[in-house]
């Protein structure tokens, strides 16, 4: 594939705007984001996309590659590549701010809307909490605690399309990872934040987040989780 | 939805599953052996195992429809509130009073 043309179109402008396209040459081991960064360098210096380790750590590469959010810097062109045409567009779901990059900041308000925060509790633990490694809540955590904050999941999630209040994969992941620390003060709280409306209860299971998520995730089953661990506490308060 | 709502519906999802079953090879057994509507009333005259199982067929249906029903109004078309609750718990009622009538008729036949 090395030194065959490729063209790229992306999406210029806000809510409002255009695919526009260019070409360059393809490379060995090329990225999608080696592709966006050389476009910005060489033919559209006011191309906008956001981007920081390009090695799969910080998440805020995410973009829409032929359709489906991925993680532009371990993307490689070569795999995703149709005939020879990629198109790139902001992640689905979030307000667009220019170009390829989105404004993140209801993705994270709703991390603090599912309690998605360590609880203390108003008085510290009298001693370390003894978590064994295999003890069912410790895999749970390990299950899901590797999240990176790309916002893949919530660009993939219909029930985040058509439901404005949804809580999303992330947040209920990040959720479900709490439920199970045990050192956590807040569960009370944090399952019934994940029960209200827009919460775990509203996931249709379609696993567009599980099929998607670049860190290999199952936010599907950590919602499953908080659907169990929020019908047991409301079966609890009842009886 | 909230949790109450959640359990209701799966809860009378597992009762539907058998219900719905059962209703099904009813309706193949009447049609392969052709039982006429007076073969059938013959059967459920005064049979409570039928009234028992069709009122708590009617009961899960009248439970388990409106949640659903909700969810799409809500997400579909972006309906909620305290009206469309209310409207949905008459729709339920209906659901309930209308099918207990049939079950209760049917056995009386």
């Amino acid at each position: 594939m090395t030194g065959t043309e490729l063209t790229v179109r992306i999406w210029r402008g806000q809510e409002d705007g255009e695919f526009q396209t260019y070409r360059l040459a393809t490379r060995a081991a090329q990225t999608v984001l080696d592709v966006v960064t050389e476009i910005q360098r060489g033919q559209e210096p006011d191309l906008a996309y956001r981007y920081a380790c390009r090695v799969g750590m910080c998440g805020s590469c995410a973009m829409t590659v032929n359709g489906a959010p991925r993680w532009t810097c371990r993307t490689r062109v070569s795999a995703v590549a149709r005939k020879g045409i990629l198109k790139l567009q902001p992640l689905r779901n979030l307000p667009v701010v220019k170009d390829l990059v989105v404004d993140m900041t209801t993705f994270f308000v709703k991390w603090q809307k599912a309690k998605g925060v360590f609880e203390p509790g108003s008085v510290p633990l009298a001693d370390f909490a003894i978590v064994k490694p295999n003890s069912a809540e410790r895999r749970a955590v390990d299950a899901g605690v590797e999240c990176i904050g790309c916002g893949i999941c919530y660009s993939a999630c219909d029930v985040v399309a058509w439901d404005r209040d949804y809580l999303g994969p992330a947040a209920l992941n990040r959720a479900w990872t709490l439920v199970n620390d045990v050192r956590d003060r807040g569960q009370t709280e944090r399952l019934a934040a994940v029960a209200a409306v827009g919460g775990c209860h509203s996931c249709h299971t379609h696993m567009s987040c599980t099929r998607l998520c670049p860190k290999n995730l199952a936010p599907t089953y950590a919602i499953g989780g908080l659907k169990r661990a929020s019908a047991r506490a409301a079966l609890k308060v009842t009886t | 939805m909230n949790s109450a709502l959640f359990i209701a519906q799966r809860m009378t999802a597992v009762i539907l599953a058998f219900a719905v079953a059962i209703h099904l090879v009813t309706i193949i057994y009447a049609a392969q052996h052709g039982l006429t509507a007076g073969h059938i009333l013959q059967r459920t005259h005064g049979n409570l195992a039928f009234l028992a199982l069709y009122s708590t067929f009617v009961i899960a249906a009248a439970i388990h429809g409106p949640i659903g029903l909700r969810n799409i109004l809500r997400e579909w078309l972006g309906w909620w509130g305290h009206r469309i609750d209310a409207s949905l718990f008459a729709f339920a009622l209906m659901l309930l009073a209308l099918g207990l009538r049939a079950a209760y008729g049917v056995f009386v036949a």
